[in-house]
């Protein structure tokens, strides 16, 4: 039996907090200059000391205690030492479990999916190197590399869950929770580019461990784990060996490859951080950190659900903070809880562009359409002013430009027909036009529908049903 | 009297009340650094700003503004401590061309108060040494006698005081570097309390134990300049408290302890004048009594293991790829070029480096870096223990007289016994000073004083009593 086993390494830049971890520079650092967004400390010039952001670490803290985690009274940062371009310092300060320090959150645990749970082995804080970018589009082809440290300092989470994943599919449905997560305490804006990575670790069998570095994106962690089982598998079933090593997941070929550094073997002398000294949360830490927390996914589920919605359709919001949002703007607007959450679930969603999506990271890419259009289609339907079938057709019609509802139906007089003389005249040319189906009609009662159809069609939907079946028996009687 | 000879405090007045310019006095120190550098070599760079700086101290004065408690004073900064538009070698090729973008907090502070940065005064590499011998800029040489060694790893520092090219300086002291010279060139130096003074801006040795030291021919001068550069900093989380006013204070009755271990192997001349001074203060009122402090066995290798794994990590950022020395990187891929600027550290950089990497390299860290750390705590421990009976612990700040240049060099393990008495301070975290003590056939001897924790005062007191008594004058013929 060839059991596999994943653990995964997510890394959240904390987007949440507005500078670095360490000094005052931003951390909005997209879309600057190459190096604008730096200054003498984060740049590691001589001379510079770190100054701890609190805010991150309260981030930190309510992240610890979202998954589960024990929050010790006190937490200290440890140097990772090692040599490589994009790290300032030749070093990164970080956090370790050693002598009686630990993270800032260890031994946690988080149900996900269908009552399926992981053990969070730790959540620490931690500084984001620089970025290397290479002139031929990666080492192996280039001849230079560029640095740019504006990214360098900006303050990392790091969640360490323990190998307890045995399908991939199962890795997909805990990033979502994980993301939903992060994004309801504000911590990460996950829509930005690289503000979160993953890395997992996949053997077989209980067989060596590999490491697969370097996923983009969530999306790819999936056929990145995919991947390695199978050439994990595919070795061991003809007697070569897996060895322990770090791999990184190439996005163009999607394969995993081995990496030309070999990271096992680096030994990276942590010690206790000198310059910060050892943070005292305190025994208040926690309870002010829950007391000011936000709202968490299974709470707001929980709410939904109270709201009337099905634990289906809640549990879809809550996986997806952007449409939660949506959802709760919208009932603002008009307090129908249960037609708008399906006007988002089923109509909405066939409308995102799963390609826009996940280059803009948002749902909404590419589309107008707001909560306060929603509410107005489903107070449309409510109050019987259109019917279902012209509601989607007016969605169709505002999702992208966001038009009201209420404008497009009363310009495209999509409203029902009311007046009664407007109706009888789309019956006479249909009479008119369709004389074998009325003589069929006079003598087969079941005909009758067909015209009914005619009416419909001509009206394009937006007759009374009932009104119109009596006017055409009526109408039937004198002929 | 020429200019140059004055003290901190007399200078000031002598400016303030318009009794001569800053500029005059500046001018007239340029020409003493013209003329005795050449045998000293304190410095590595001379400030081509100071006189600019001193006749916007005089056009103040003129017009009536506050110019500071410090007005016009002279003041070297070792070449470790970052001054915004003057290079910062740390006597090192690896910045040979690193000119700071900001100044150092004490350099802000001292500014503030008046004081003129006359100049950047040598070291040994990144302030590893006790002799200022290991610099890219040579030697600095004693001016009491310039066939010998200055101390360090402060040596410019000390020896500029000494020799008159200023009035008073900045060194730092990871284990002695501020004291040891200040004894080997008979003048004052201090090393406050861990937190005292702000390390915002000291290029990092061994963070956990150093702190930015005055030096000054007089106690007088260490504390007006003590007074500029103490107190907390918000760009340094390991500063505490607030601002601290240090006063020249006649006291009596202090219990004074002489640390028998400090003078057990120590050199008899000067254990001898160590002896000689306790009978000075005894003189003074105070109550000595000899004492014994047993964890000093463990002080010198906790001391070496602890400083040698932060310097080891400290000194990894000079790769020379933001700054440092003309290198082209053209054909290298990276490792080989780190390796290839890295090899320009000096000798004794590399062996502290080569020993701190292996101190905290896995397996070894509980062996060597964890145990080090206990037997600081231990030290600390037995010490807080002994300032319940004693208010200040004395000895000799060097257990020998300053040696020949190149004496040492060649055996680090020699070179680092001479820091025995100096390196528990830091270990401890607590305040020690040197003051001169006298002389041995020409060859100054400094007697320390150690305090518990924040007694900057205790310490100043003990040390102005000793000086006032002991009267150790004179400055070396140049
Ligand atoms: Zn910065």
């Amino acid at each position: 039996m060839m059991e596999q086993k994943m653990g995964l390494e997510i890394h959240c830049q904390v987007t949440g907090t507005k500078s670095k971890l360490f000094c005052k520079c931003r951390c909005d650092y997209r879309g600057k200059a190459p190096n604008a967004n730096t200054c003498p400390t984060c740049l590691g010039l001589p001379g510079t000391l770190p100054l701890l952001n609190q805010k991150a670490v309260e981030f930190a803290g309510m992240t610890s205690i979202a998954l589960g985690c024990k929050v010790p009274d006190e937490i200290a940062f440890y140097r990772k030492n090692y040599f490589y371009p994009d790290l300032p310092k030749n070093f990164q300060l970080t956090q370790y479990n050693a002598y009686d320090i630990t993270s800032i959150g260890v031994e946690g645990g988080l149900e996900y999916g269908d009552g399926k749970s992981v053990r969070i082995r730790r959540v620490q804080l931690e500084e984001d190197p620089g970025r290397l970018v290479y002139d031929g589009g990666n080492m192996e082809t280039s001849v230079y590399a560029l640095i740019d440290y504006n990214r360098a300092g900006v303050p990392l989470v790091e969640i360490v869950t323990e190998p307890d994943f045995v399908d991939p599919k199962e890795i997909r449905l805990f990033l979502d929770k994980i993301t939903s997560i992060v994004e309801h305490l504000g911590l990460c804006g996950t829509k930005l580019e690289g503000s979160v990575r993953c890395d997992a670790n996949v053997s077989v069998g209980g067989g060596k461990r590999v490491e697969i570095k370097n996923v983009g994106s969530f999306a790819d962690v999936e056929k990145a784990v995919r991947y390695e089982i199978t050439r994990q598998k595919t070795m061991t079933s003809r007697d070569l060996e897996v060895r322990s090593e770090t791999r990184h997941w190439d996005d163009a070929r999607k394969v995993t490859k081995e990496s030309r550094t070999k990271e096992e073997e680096q030994d990276y002398r942590y010690f206790p951080e000198p310059d910060i000294p050892t943070v005292v949360l305190g025994s208040e830490f926690v309870s002010s950190a829950q007391r000011s927390m936000p709202e968490l996914p299974d709470a707001r589920k929980v709410r939904f659900v109270k709201h009337g919605l099905s634990a289906h359709v809640a549990q879809v919001l809550i996986n997806n903070k952007e449409l939660a949002d949506f959802f709760e703007s919208a009932i603002k607007f008009y307090s129908s809880p249960k037609e708008i959450a399906n006007w988002i679930v089923t109509d909405l969603m066939s409308f995102v562009d799963e390609r826009q999506k996940e280059q803009e990271r948002s749902m909404f890419a590419g589309l107008k359409v707001g909560p306060e259009h929603i509410a107005d289609l489903a107070k449309l339907v409510d109050q019987d002013t259109i019917n279902r079938a012209t509601a989607k057709q007016i969605l169709g019609l505002i999702v992208r430009p966001g038009e009201m509802p209420s404008q497009v139906a009363h310009k495209t007089h999509a409203g029902k027909i009311d007046d009664v003389s407007e109706l009888a005249q789309t019956i006479d040319s249909v009479f008119e036009t369709e004389h074998a189906a009325v003589q069929d009609a006079t003598l087969n009662p079941n005909a009758i529908n067909f015209l009914l159809g005619k009416v419909m069609q001509a009206t394009k939907g937006r007759a009374d049903p009932k009104a119109a079946l009596e006017m055409i028996q009526k109408k039937l009687k004198e002929v | 009297m020429p200019l140059y000879t004055l003290g901190a405090g007399q200078v000031a007045a002598g400016v303030k009340s318009r009794e001569f310019s800053a500029e005059e006095y500046i001018q007239q120190l340029l020409e003493r650094i013209e003329k005795v550098e050449p045998k000293v070599n304190a410095f590595v760079t001379i400030n081509k700003g100071a006189i600019e700086h001193a006749r916007t101290i005089d056009k103040k004065i003129r017009d009536g503004e506050q110019a500071g408690p410090l007005a016009g004073v002279a003041v070297s900064i070792k070449d470790n401590i970052c001054t915004k538009g003057i290079r910062t070698t740390c006597a090192s090729r690896m910045l040979e061309s690193f000119v700071p973008p900001y100044d150092a907090t004490v350099v802000t502070r001292l500014q503030d108060a008046g004081a003129i940065v006359i100049g950047k005064a040598n070291l040994d590499e990144f302030a590893m040494g006790s002799t200022t011998e290991f610099s890219r800029y040579g030697t600095t040489r004693n001016p009491w006698d310039i066939s010998r060694v200055p101390g360090g790893s402060s040596g410019g520092s000390a020896a500029s005081v000494a020799a008159q090219e200023c009035a008073a300086s900045l060194g730092s002291d990871a284990g002695g570097s501020v004291r040891c010279p200040a004894s080997f060139c008979s003048v004052v130096g201090m090393k406050p309390t861990y937190g005292l003074i702000s390390r915002y801006g000291l290029v990092s040795y061994a963070n956990s134990l150093e702190q930015v030291g005055p030096i000054g021919r007089t106690v007088s001068d260490v504390v007006s300049v003590l007074n500029a550069i103490a107190g907390a900093d918000e760009n340094d989380h390991t500063t505490v408290g607030g601002k601290p006013v240090y006063t020249l204070q006649e006291r009596k009755g202090l219990r004074v302890g002489l640390v028998r271990e400090f003078i057990e192997d120590t050199d008899p001349a000067v254990a001898k004048m160590i002896l000689r001074a306790m009978d000075t203060l005894e003189g003074q009122g105070c109550k000595c009594k000899e004492t014994s402090l047993e964890s000093v066995a463990y002080a010198l290798a906790s001391y070496y293991t602890i400083a040698t794994a932060e310097a080891s990590s400290n000194l990894a950022r000079y790769d020379n790829v933001r700054y440092g020395f003309d290198m082209s990187p053209e054909g290298y891929e990276w490792n080989s070029y780190f390796a290839k600027a890295r090899s320009s550290f000096g000798e004794e950089a590399k062996r502290r480096i080569i020993t701190g990497s292996y101190v905290l390299s896995s397996g070894y860290y509980g062996k060597y870096y964890l145990k080090a750390q206990q037997a600081r705590s231990l030290l600390k421990d037995e010490l807080k223990a002994l300032f319940k009976s004693c208010d200040v612990l004395i000895g000799p700040t060097m257990p020998i007289l300053p040696f020949k240049i190149g004496e040492k060099i060649d055996d680090p393990l020699k070179m680092y016994l001479v820091d025995i008495d100096t390196v528990i301070a830091n270990l401890a975290g607590m305040p020690a000073i040197s003051v001169p003590a006298g002389f041995v056939d020409g060859l100054p001897v400094g007697l320390q004083l150690m305090a518990d924790e924040f007694q900057e005062q205790t310490i100043l007191d003990a040390a102005y009593l000793f000086e006032q008594a002991a009267n150790v004058r004179g400055s070396p013929e140049l």
